[in-house]
């Protein structure tokens, strides 16, 4: 269950969106260690070595590593590498919890803005959800 | 070699530098502290003194009132102490013609004991030059590649670059990025350099300054200047014919109810200004360097 080797994180860095590099970095790696293309255990590329294939400056990389390690996504082991944490742990469910508190909040705004009621969100939810799981679901690699 | 660096332990280190060219103030009273290790980037319009800058960096020009300092050194009074720890790319990329890659590459290694001939090897099939190829006949890219090469074979604590990749396609471009890069990496070394391309600033810098028309408008780290700088919308009690006033505001538009500031300050003191005046927030995000850039400049 636990991978080695360092992973070959697929990173996209976009200079002109509003988000500061660091929190594109934080976003992109919290979401593939949410939907596990990130397995626990892998080791994610030295700083610099990240910082050279993304062409940014190791310190973005540097305050990154540091806020997903807050964030309880990943640990720093006493060989210095950095690794996507257990999810088992709280803090990681948390996490995930947290991505999709964002997203429903999202969501119930538009559908006040809308003038779709939370009855008929939940409705939709739960419709939506029996047509996903019928299609043979569990994949998560779109962005 | 001596480990000299100014009083105030930075590398570079200028204050209240100012520049005439005939009577046109170019430079005025620039005052500007660069620590060592990591890249900073000089953010500015054509005309705004990035090239006028660099010059007094390099000792080609002497300041006329004001002083520069360089691993705590004159560069005026200790040009080859100063410029032997330089790798330097100029904007026009002035490279003698008359020679051939091979030979301009052995004529710089003269000037360098520091040369790296291993290194310089590697720089040279990396960037694809041709070493029996004519000087004059490199394209832009590959002119910029060579001028690169030609800087960072001696592996200089300082490395200046002035507009590094404008006019150059995207290859070359993340050629020398990648390079800024690496050279940090690289044990501590320090990038300075000019630049208009804002998207690469943010990429590659971590402290910036802002120069215009001559003078510098502010010095931050990139993460302190994108989250001190935020815009929001407003939304207020009763209607106003102009922007109610805001602390921190550096623009604002709008009308009515609803005004939008772009502003300046930590998130949780503008919050607070708001609701001070009343005001309820119905928007609030981060600005790009781009946006701030045009902000400080047309304030």
């Amino acid at each position: 269950m636990h991978p080695t080797g360092t992973a070959a994180v697929q990173l996209h860095i976009n200079a002109h969106d509003k988000l500061p590099i660091y929190l594109q970095v934080v976003n992109q790696i919290r979401y593939q260690v949410a939907c596990g293309r990130l397995q626990p255990g892998t080791e994610l590329p030295p700083i610099r070595v990240l910082a050279e294939k993304l062409i940014v400056n190791p310190n973005t990389i540097a305050r990154a590593y540091r806020e997903l390690e807050v964030l309880g996504l990943v640990e720093k082991r006493r060989t210095a590498g950095t690794y996507v944490a257990d999810p088992g742990s709280p803090l990681a469910r948390e996490e995930r919890l947290k991505i999709l508190a964002e997203r429903i909040d999202q969501l119930l705004a538009e559908s006040e803005l809308l003038g779709v009621s939370l009855a008929d969100v939940t409705q939709l939810l739960n419709q939506r959800y029996s047509v996903l799981t019928s299609q043979n679901s569990g994949d998560c690699s779109n962005d | 070699m001596t480990d000299t660096t100014s009083p105030t332990g930075c590398l570079i280190s200028i204050s209240g530098l100012s520049r005439r060219f005939d009577t046109r103030l170019v430079l005025q009273n620039i005052s500007l502290q660069v620590p060592r290790g990591g890249v900073f980037g000089l953010i500015g319009g054509n005309g705004a003194g990035k090239t006028t800058l660099i010059r007094h960096l390099l000792g080609m020009l002497k300041p006329q009132s004001g002083s520069v300092q360089v691993f705590g050194l004159d560069p005026v009074t200790c040009p080859v102490a100063v410029l032997g720890r330089i790798g330097y790319l100029s904007e026009d990329r002035d490279l003698p013609n008359w020679m051939r890659v091979r030979e301009l590459i052995g004529y710089t290694r003269a000037f360098y004991p520091a040369w790296d001939s291993g290194y310089a090897k590697q720089l040279l099939e990396a960037f694809q030059l041709d070493p029996q190829a004519g000087v004059k006949t490199l394209s832009r890219g590959q002119r910029a590649r060579m001028g690169l090469l030609l800087a960072l074979a001696h592996r200089p604590e300082l490395l200046i670059l002035d507009e590094p990749s404008s006019g150059l396609d995207p290859v070359v471009r993340r050629d020398i990025l990648g390079s800024i890069i690496r050279t940090i990496a690289d044990d501590g070394r320090t990038v300075f350099f000019s630049s208009h391309l804002l998207d690469e600033v943010e990429q590659v810098a971590d402290h910036v300054a802002i120069i215009h028309h001559g003078k510098i408008l502010l010095t931050s780290t990139i993460d302190q200047l994108r989250e001190t700088h935020r815009r929001m919308t407003l939304r207020f009690p009763h209607a106003a014919s102009v922007a109610p006033p805001l602390p921190g505001t550096l623009s604002a538009e709008g009308s009515q109810y609803e005004w939008t500031y772009i502003c300046h300050g930590e998130a949780d003191q503008l919050r607070q200004a708001a609701a001070t005046v009343g005001a309820r927030i119905l928007d609030e995000t981060l600005l790009t360097l781009d946006e701030i850039f045009v902000t400080r400049v047309l304030q």
